[in-house]
């Protein structure tokens, strides 16, 4: 059976928010992979110390799976339609369904269970972002936004990626939307999403979260090396945090980068020089946190004269640097703020 | 970052595949630009599947000795730990590491090994065998 629907595959760093914008601009709508990021508000920093992945506390610079579209769709005024199944037949059968009638749809899938993984990527995450648009015999089409070109993956394979068990299991999810507007009205959503974002980031009400998370982060490195066992974990530990913060779908420095597109964009669709400044400040803090991913690897393979301290002074150094980005957005969007740049 | 430092250290753990990043031209503009990987990252990267590798052949040794069943081998196999693999098997961590005794390993019945199968995605011969030494080919 084939079906191949029209679309036209696009790389993103993000494979949610590739999806995302993606599935936007497919149906008439052209939004960029950072403006669907930016407008769901979903930057962050969080260390949850109760997740554990691999034993080793969940480091996350984005909102959590799902965040993006349900976010941006709802800021927009778009209507998707998620779907879950127990029975996995039954969400295949729905997938071709969808397909045959000519839709484009999101799925989620378990990284590790994909064949068209190189196998060092191949990890087990579930909550891994997809687009199918077609069927060719046994294989599924699919647009997956971390790949440069699309991709083919038979069906036996794919059942098995959308149906693992487990932590954030995606339980055969897929989506598509059901209404998707015309236009965005940008003068009003942009300040609103940023508003939201800087609320994350300086007023968390836990230490874990936001800028004061990411000096926690530093605290407890030093911590965690008073001990014996901290010690002899270390270099797994920071290769964790770098790995977190750079590999696959981070678009680099985790998620800085693509936060930092998405304020310049915004500088630009409406005119504002301090959300250009913001961009800038933004950017610069992102070099710090490669220049992080640098000093910590060569601390963890021991070829630094660098030791703990000095990392998690690179670490505070990159909250300092966020902070100067989120004092510039301090009351960004609130009605004060408005009429003052009006004036 | 400056779209001409992105990192194109060609031997990382990408295998060929280019990912995306932003990066900022001569005049401060943000563009998309294709990586090929950043030797930071692939070290990193490598750190984590050296210690897999490491734990898995910790497990091999204990399970030629009798000590652990096949099956802890068959989760490292799978890059998975104790609580991945018992979320993949709906289990409790508890009783999957009872099945790390070999006497109640083989004594389980089919039903329950077919639930390690499924989570690992093994058939039944090759759950019930400790691999060969160098870990399966893949």
């Amino acid at each position: 059976m084939n079906t191949i629907n029209e679309f036209r595959h696009r790389q993103s760093a993000h494979c949610e928010s590739g999806v995302m914008s993606s599935m936007l601009t497919h149906h008439g709508l052209p939004v960029s992979e950072p403006m669907a990021f930016g407008l769901a508000n979903a930057l962050t920093f969080a260390y949850l110390p109760i997740v554990k992945i691999g034993g080793m506390p969940l480091i996350a610079y984005r909102m959590p799976p799902r965040w993006i579209i349900s976010k941006a769709s709802r800021r927009i005024g778009a209507r998707f339609v998620f779907r879950k199944f127990r029975d996995a037949d039954k969400g295949m059968a729905a997938l071709d369904e969808l397909l045959d009638r000519g839709r484009i749809v999101g799925v989620q899938a378990s990284v590790y269970w994909l064949p068209f993984f190189p196998e060092e990527m191949r990890f087990h995450f579930n909550a891994h972002n997809l687009l199918v648009y077609g069927r060719d015999g046994d294989d599924y089409l699919i647009s997956d936004p971390v790949f440069e070109e699309p991709v083919r993956c038979p069906s036996a394979d794919l059942r098995k990626a959308r149906f693992t068990r487990g932590a954030m299991a995606a339980k055969g999810m897929l989506y598509y939307p059901e209404h998707i507007p015309e236009t965005i009205d940008y003068e009003r959503v942009l300040p609103q999403a940023i508003k939201a974002n800087e609320r994350i980031m300086n007023r968390s009400p836990l230490p874990i979260i936001g800028i004061r998370g990411i000096r926690y982060l530093a605290n407890n490195l030093i911590k965690s090396t008073r001990t014996h066992d901290g010690r002899r974990r270390l270099p797994l530990y920071l290769a964790h945090i770098v790995r977190m913060q750079e590999e696959i779908g981070t678009g680099g420095a985790g998620f800085r980068f693509v936060y930092a597109s998405f304020l310049q964009e915004a500088a630009d669709t409406l005119g504002d020089d301090r959300l250009a400044e913001a961009a800038q400040s933004l950017t610069t803090a992102g070099d710090g946190w490669r220049e992080f991913a640098v000093h910590a690897t060569r601390v963890s393979r021991r070829r630094s004269e660098m030791d703990v301290a000095g990392l998690a002074d690179v670490l505070r150094d990159c909250a300092d640097r966020e902070a100067e980005v989120w004092k510039l957005l301090r009351d960004y969007g609130s009605r004060s703020a408005r009429t003052a740049t009006a004036s | 970052m400056d779209r001409r430092e992105t990192p194109q250290d060609e031997d990382g753990t990408h295998a060929g595949v280019r990912k995306l990043l932003y990066a900022v031209d001569e005049q401060g503009r943000y563009t998309s630009v294709r990586s090929a990987g950043w030797e930071v990252e692939a070290t990193a990267t490598r750190a984590a599947l050296e210690e897999i590798a490491r734990l898995r052949d910790e497990a091999w040794q204990r399970a030629q000795a009798g000590q652990t069943s096949p099956l802890e081998v068959h989760m490292h196999d799978c890059r998975m730990d104790l609580p991945l693999l018992a979320g993949a098997a709906g289990m409790w961590r508890w009783r999957v590491r009872r099945h790390f005794d070999p006497k109640r390993f083989h004594r389980l019945p089919r039903r329950v090994l077919d639930r390690y199968c499924e989570a690992l995605g093994l058939d039944i011969e090759r759950l019930l065998r400790v691999p060969p030494r160098e870990g399966p080919a893949e």
